[in-house]
């Protein structure tokens, strides 16, 4: 499986996904520069944390407008996969590619910390290596990643089953805890923990790693 | 030369957590009778005057750039740029 992991202006874990994917899981990985047009030939895109475009305006919302995103849109619809991680799952809310949104953490910080998630589901493309409320530790690294979504859409990602990802403890003031989440179709999944950086016991964790494995499961019985 | 002037906030159900911690720095500098404060964004876009689809080229702005119509609301006023 060839993945290409986008490199805007002000990304800063593009090289962590990169790594994640060549020696993490010992796939193909390219770095594609967010003024290209085309992602032919790659199998799945990934959207790397940062800053892209230092957060202007409010995060994710300029690089929407960058060449490259009409291509990531036309992966997300052809049922492709599409990976987003902190900013990258602010690229995709601002995208309209999942709900909701992603504002200022509730209690007035930046937080720099490992937490423990719950798997919600685990019958995705992302997390089918995991076991259902499996526990992992995972880092975070935010200052606006309180997922909000409004009621109606709420109950609509529990019945579809799209709340991937829970915070056991609320650590930025998430709507129902959440962490991370898919769109209806399951193939495109946001989540501000960074799982890249746990592919690892070095690292502190390990426990990001069956992520990128279960998208390599998952694209196997696709493919067969 | 027109002169759009644009407001974004947050809408009322989501909340203002910038908002919140400027107001309890305005009640610790000693302003107590401060009950409310929201925090939004202010934009000036100035556009040629004669140009009929002004307002219909604001709005798209506004819905595809300026807010983002899951959490925010904007209003915007028109006046003559000097």
């Amino acid at each position: 499986m060839k993945f290409a992991v986008i490199n805007f202006p002000g990304s800063n874990c593009d090289m962590d996904l990169y790594y994640a994917i060549r020696d993490g899981i010992n796939e193909k990985v390219e770095l594609v520069d967010y003024r290209n047009n085309s992602l032919v030939g790659f199998d799945g895109v990934l959207i790397p944390g940062g800053f892209s475009y230092g957060d202007y305006l409010r995060s994710g919302a300029i690089a929407v407008h960058a060449p490259i995103i009409k291509e990531i849109v036309r992966f997300a619809k052809e049922g492709k996969i599409v990976f987003g991680v902190c900013n990258g799952f602010q690229i995709l809310t601002e995208l309209n590619l999942l709900p909701g949104a992603l504002v200022q953490n509730e209690k007035n910080r930046f937080i720099c910390d490992t937490v423990d998630l719950t798997v919600v589901n685990n019958q995705t493309a992302f997390t089918n290596c995991y076991q259902k409320n499996e526990n992992i530790r995972i880092p975070i690294a935010h200052g606006e990643g309180r997922y909000h979504c409004d009621e109606t859409t709420l109950q609509e990602m529990i019945a579809n089953g799209q709340i991937v990802f829970r915070y056991q403890d609320n650590v930025n003031g998430s709507v129902d805890q959440i962490a991370g989440v898919t769109n209806k179709n399951g193939n495109v999944l946001g989540m501000m923990p960074h799982p890249e950086r746990a592919v690892e016991d070095i690292l502190g964790s390990a426990d990001g790693l069956k992520l990128f494995q279960s998208i390599i499961n998952y694209q196997v019985k696709v493919n067969n | 030369m027109k002169l759009v002037k644009v407001y974004v906030t947050l809408k009322k159900s989501v909340l203002d957590a910038q908002g919140e911690a400027i107001k309890s720095a305005i009640n610790t500098m000693g302003y107590d009778k401060v009950a409310d404060v929201h925090m939004g964004k202010y934009f000036e876009l100035s556009f040629a005057d004669d140009y009929n689809a002004m307002e219909k080229d604001v709005d798209a702005i506004c819905d595809e750039l300026l807010a983002n119509p899951n959490i925010e609301t904007y209003r915007y006023e028109i006046a003559e740029a000097e």
